[in-house]
């Protein structure tokens, strides 16, 4: 097991390499992830892409956002305050998935990040004997 | 009387539904995962559950952050899963059980716990894929679906005691239902994966197996952690793992382990599916 991390960052635990999408990230990444969370809808994603800059005022993106997004700068819409969960519906219109998202945070390559992904690869099975479960 | 006949764990990710989508089951980097689900499927068909019960988070379908519930339950008289963003939506829908939901709400809320009732709700990846690995195919679902959402999003996140004391009184709620139900209960998402940041990719898989050693035996052993640990344990999405402590919370008969599958990496994820028994106790 790991030391658990005790270092405050403002007055919050810090874990490293780790955000935590409290109420002020919640807050300051209101309008971007208002934003993502309309591309639920796929007439949406398609407005989106055919005139970002409209799309992004009629959320009322603040500057660092709509700058994080012209960009695709993925850190810089975290820090931002955009939420990965909201996120990964605008990763999806641009294309990227979770593997590629990583990849660009960690400053990795695709195939390095995939590859840090598969450094752990294991498969550990149990099956009781039980006759429901038996073929 | 109605009572749970077992618990099914399993991660959730919507690679899982992307693959199912584009029917990769046989697939050698998928093959590992679903053949977990084979003994899944065996004990489905010998126990035939009538309900399933599911504690899982929503990732922005139902809820948005305008209105985030700590802990919502739903009581429709059918949910639907819907696009999310990437062009996948599961047909099927989803029978509720609205007799069930609201004394489950009845029971819980005299537990002194305060949800958000739901009679309108749509379910996403983390209810819509266990249902495809658990009942895969076309036919309609043969179990209806009461739904339980855990705010793992948005911090302030419920302890993981506070999971599974809702989680208990969820099961004493199945428990005292005075319909002759035989329920099945879910837990899903996990294990550890992160998504964003710096320490995005990463996976514990001594933190995971302490969970899968213990979740059967003796949860409360998960108990010790709380929510911040485990992000820094398990990742900032393993934190999904408060839905398994309260599903396991449900469980309050003679549980045992019947299977344990656990496989990395799945998508970015350390993908698991677990399934546990629960055996009433014998009355007085």
């Amino acid at each position: 097991m790991l030391p658990f991390s005790k270092q405050l960052h403002g007055g919050k635990r810090a874990i490293p390499g780790t955000l935590i999408f409290d109420g002020d990230a919640a807050q300051a990444g209101f309008a971007l992830n208002a934003m993502c969370y309309s591309f639920n809808h796929a007439e949406n994603r398609a407005a989106f892409v055919a005139d970002e800059e409209a799309y992004m005022d009629r959320f009322r993106l603040n500057e660092a956002q709509r700058k994080a997004v012209r960009e695709r700068d993925v850190p810089a819409m975290l820090e931002a305050g955009g939420n990965v969960y909201y996120l990964a519906k605008l990763a999806g219109i641009l294309g990227l998935n979770v593997q590629d998202l990583g990849a660009l945070q960690t400053g990795m390559s695709l195939e390095d990040f995939k590859a840090s992904l598969l450094s752990h690869a294991m498969t550990e099975s149990r099956r009781a004997d039980d006759a429901r479960i038996v073929a | 009387m109605s009572g749970i006949c077992g618990s099914v764990f399993t991660s959730h990710v919507p690679g899982i539904g992307n693959a199912i989508a584009k029917g990769l089951q046989q697939d050698p980097y998928w093959k590992p995962f679903f053949d977990g689900f084979d003994p899944v499927h065996r004990f489905l068909a010998a126990e035939r559950p009538d309900v399933a019960v599911v504690f899982y988070n929503d990732h922005g379908l139902n809820f948005f952050l305008d209105k985030m519930p700590t802990f919502a339950i739903g009581a429709a008289p059918e949910y639907r899963h819907e696009d999310e963003g990437w062009g996948i939506a599961f047909k099927r829908p989803y029978p509720g059980h609205t007799d069930l939901s609201w004394h489950i709400i009845e029971h819980v809320v005299e537990s002194e716990f305060d949800p958000v009732t739901c009679q309108s709700m749509l379910v996403d990846h983390a209810v819509a894929v266990p249902f495809e690995l658990c009942w895969p195919g076309e036919d309609a679902f043969p179990v209806k679906l009461v739904p339980i959402a855990i705010n793992t999003v948005q911090h302030p996140l419920p302890s993981p005691k506070r999971c599974f004391d809702l989680g208990k009184a969820v099961g004493r709620a199945i428990e005292s239902f005075a319909g002759d139900e035989k329920v099945i209960v879910f837990g899903t998402g996990g294990l550890s994966h992160q998504l964003e940041g710096e320490r995005a990719g990463h996976i514990n898989t001594d933190y995971d197996k302490f969970c899968l050693r213990n979740l059967a035996p003796d949860p409360e052993a998960l108990l010790q952690h709380d929510t911040l640990d485990i992000v820094e344990l398990a990742g900032s999405q393993g934190v999904e793992i408060l839905n398994w402590i309260a599903a396991r919370g449900a469980m309050r008969g003679s549980v045992r382990e019947l299977a344990s599958n656990y496989h990395v990496p799945i998508s970015n994820t350390a993908a698991a599916t677990v399934l546990l028994e629960n055996r009433a106790t014998v009355g007085a």
